[in-house]
């Protein structure tokens, strides 16, 4: 399968194309550069979308199962990049299953969102630049899911970061994306300095930067064979016992910080200034998803050596899943709602995998439950947020405004846009025979598993969930037209390049779910998700608890009730009310419980005023002055003897000669 | 047979004479016959050796040979360097030539 080498080149390859080669032909006078650049990055990923296809393909279906059950793991491509000593950094291809669904989900996004570009960006200036960007962070995003090893994910993993940092600043005459994008590059970075730090003491004692596997590794000719992490060789013989949760908990923080988790969940709602179909592809469906990919990939060490720090995982994930719904049910600026619905959505993912426990041989795949239903919730949520982003970038193109208050009404003028947002809502909501129903039924059944606390907060933020997206569908789509706004300019439905995505997103979205929850009623297992990823690579059919289903669809239902009755109609007396009676709490939620301003303070009043400017006085007045005083004493020796410099060769030549003489003495005496 | 000494000593007195012109005298032409006196002790101690200690051999003189016709090139080299400084500054002094200071 060495053809998946083309799916990192040629994103890559459309990157250099697009980026350096000037489209434009000046003479003419036609801008070429628009269709051109659109054109080149679209068929690049068309065709790294069916090779990824076909490799899901060939994977799940043509490779035969080992005899316990699992897929194998395949490694096509894997060649020593950077030799030193015991380690060595390895860059190559995995095909595991997660890897390869991880394919499917980036490839699909990327190009839904290369062809809904062409609309959404038409005519603005730097659509070629915007193209290259999208290739090169396609390119790393699927170099970090096929990494074969730790360090390599590290270097896609910052890829992916400079590509998000570029496209959130796409706009950058305009401050507040300039500001936005800084702000994303710093806080991932301060998280990925933990990565690395993680990393590092990882590679140090486990003698080996490579993932565990729960499979057999199967290498392609000519790839470079990889130690997988072994504790039981590692340099200390209690790393796995002290040093493994340490490093692991090191990469969760880096992993935190990509997947917004709180409290480095700030960078995400401001990256939303940049153009909405990257808040689709980057801060929806791929590369927020990151950090759960990566526990997911050290899972078997997770679960191995450090399950109860697993229990940190949950704690954050159940906390940010919270925080960031209780933010949601009172923003105004539709992307704001929905990247505050990606950050409770991802804490849902990561839950999931943090209540995953240990469990030996038949019980492994039902004691890890969790991590199938969280790469389900990752596969389920990037179609459904992903068409829900480029749903709310078709009313931004039509209304040239954020706010809910500029739409209302909508469903009269955009049917398709409506219709697509709707089953999306209703996918997020969990409401049965949509794909969401299935996943996050999951992830409740696995949180019930680990505690009824756990299991019934969950429930509760899925409730929630329902509740702030129907309030966004009902704002949006019903509830009162603006009329003044729409008097202007009467909005009208995107081009169909626009709604193709958004139609072929939520057909998948339908058709999962169809599947998946009659499957997951009737145990058919070819209809579920457990059949190509589990936690141990065996086979597990996905049942349903009739239970936990009938409790959640109800709860949820509920919430679409209570969303209903609240926002549905023109005038909104009870939400006035509601705001009437607790003004603080809303403004809290509005202003998300002041955590910017948490940061600014700590930041700006402590960081910067204690420590970083005595260390700048430091630097300023006692290192700096060293240098002066050594290029000082430089200067004036200098200039005191400069003057045997005469330019007289003649006085060249006595000096010359009287040195030779006096080495001639000094010879002639003492040897 | 003249001693070895009293011919080293010739070329030695050369050498000497070579250097005190090198080190005082001001024009450039000076201080290049004087550089050629000093070229030319060299060579006489070349021919001195080769006759005195290896009387079988004739290194020391074609040693002599080739200095000397090197020593022609660089003073031909010399001569236009002068001529080229003449024409900068109206003047082959040692004494102005002080361009090549800190």
């Amino acid at each position: 399968m060495s053809y998946t080498l083309f799916i990192l080149l040629l994103p890559l390859i459309s990157f250099l194309v697009i980026g350096v080669v000037d489209m434009d032909i000046p003479k003419t006078g036609k801008v070429w550069s628009h269709k051109a650049a659109g054109l080149i990055g679209t068929a690049s990923l068309g065709i790294v979308t069916i090779l990824s296809y076909y490799t899901a393909f060939e994977y799940f279906f043509c490779t035969p199962r080992l005899a316990d059950g699992t897929l194998p793991t395949l490694v096509p491509f894997n060649a020593t990049w950077l030799p030193l000593g015991n380690l060595h950094f390895d860059l190559g291809i995995l095909l595991d299953p997660i890897s390869v669904m991880m394919l499917i989900v980036i490839s699909t996004v990327s190009l839904m969102v290369h062809i809904y570009s062409f609309g959404y960006m038409h005519g603005e200036t730097g659509f070629q630049r915007y193209y290259a960007y999208l290739s090169l962070f396609t390119m790393s995003m699927l170099g970090l899911v096929l990494a074969t090893n730790i360090f390599q994910m590290y270097l896609f993993w910052e890829l992916v970061g400079v590509s998000s940092y570029l496209l959130i600043g796409f706009y950058y005459t305009t401050a507040p994306a300039i500001a936005a994008s800084k702000k994303a590059f710093i806080v991932t970075r301060f998280a990925d300095m933990f990565f690395l730090v993680g990393i590092l003491i990882f590679g140090y004692y486990t003698q080996s930067f490579n993932f565990s596997f729960a499979g057999t590794v199967e290498y392609a000719d000519g790839a470079t064979h990889f130690i997988a992490c072994n504790p039981e060789t590692a340099l200390i013989k209690n790393a796995a016992m002290t040093v493994l949760p340490i490093s692991l908990v090191l990469m969760f923080i880096g992993g935190a910080g990509k997947s917004a988790m709180f409290p480095l969940h700030i960078w995400l709602p401001d990256a939303m200034e940049g153009p909405t179909p990257v808040s689709a592809l980057i801060h929806a469906a791929t590369m927020v998803v990151a950090g759960v990919f990566q526990i997911a990939r050290m899972f078997p060490i997770w679960i191995d050596y450090a399950p109860q720090s697993l229990s940190i995982v949950v704690v954050v994930g159940a906390f940010t899943a919270f925080y960031a719904a209780a933010v949601a049910c009172a923003q105004s600026d539709i992307k704001r709602v929905l990247a505050f619905s990606t950050i409770s959505q991802i804490a849902f993912m990561m839950v999931a995998l943090g209540v995953c426990l240990p469990g030996h041989g038949e019980h492994a795949n039902h004691a890890s439950l969790g991590y199938m239903a969280s790469m389900f919730h990752l596969f389920t949520h990037a179609m459904f947020k992903a068409c829900l982003f480029l749903g709310a970038g078709c009313l931004i193109h039509a209304v040239h405004s954020n706010e809910m208050s500029m739409m209302g009404g909508m469903r009269k003028y955009m049917p398709i846009t409506h219709w697509t947002f709707l089953i999306s809502c209703l996918a997020i909501a969990g409401i049965p025979f949509f794909s969401g129903f299935s996943s996050k039924d999951e992830i409740i059944s696995a949180c019930f598993q680990y505690s009824p606390i756990c299991g019934w907060w969950m429930t509760g933020v899925a409730a929630m969930t329902a509740f702030y997206m129907f309030r966004l569908y009902y704002g949006i789509f019903w509830g009162t037209e603006n009329k003044e706004h729409h008097e202007h300019h009467t909005p009208h439905e995107a081009p169909w390049t626009m709604t193709l995505p958004l139609v072929v997103l939520s057909v998948i979205t339908v058709g999962v779910g169809i599947f998946t929850t009659l499957g997951g009623f009737l145990n058919w297992d070819w209809a579920s998700f457990g059949s190509i990823v589990t936690a141990t690579g065996t086979q597990y059919t996905i049942h349903f608890d009739a239970k936990i289903a009938a409790t959640s669809t109800i709860i949820a239902l509920i919430s679409i009730g209570l969303a209903t009755w609240i926002f549905k109609g023109e005038k909104q007396p009870i939400a006035d009310k509601m705001y009437a009676a607790a003004p603080r709490l809303h403004r809290w939620a509005y202003k998300r419980f002041y955590m910017d301003e948490v940061y600014q303070f700590i930041t700006h009043k402590i960081i910067f005023a204690r420590i970083s400017k005595p260390i700048a006085w430091f630097d300023r007045h006692v290192i700096d002055a060293t240098f002066d005083l050594m290029a000082w004493c430089t200067h004036k020796t200098s200039n005191l003897i400069k003057g045997v410099q005469s330019g007289n060769v003649q006085k060249y030549a006595l000096w010359f000669f009287g040195g030779i003489i006096v080495l001639f003495l000094i010879m002639y005496f003492t040897c | 047979m003249i001693s070895i000494e009293l011919l080293l000593l010739v070329s030695a007195v050369m050498l000497f004479a070579g250097i005190y012109g090198f080190l005082t005298r001001k024009s450039t032409l000076a201080i290049l016959l004087s550089i050629e006196l000093m070229l030319n002790s060299a060579d006489i101690n070349f021919a001195v050796f080769n006759r005195m200690v290896y009387p079988n051999g004739h290194e020391g003189v074609f040693f002599a040979i080739f200095a000397i016709a090197i020593a022609a090139a660089e003073s031909a080299i010399a001569i236009a360097i002068m001529i080229n400084i003449y024409r900068q500054l109206k003047s082959i002094s040692a004494d102005k030539l002080t361009k090549m200071k800190w």
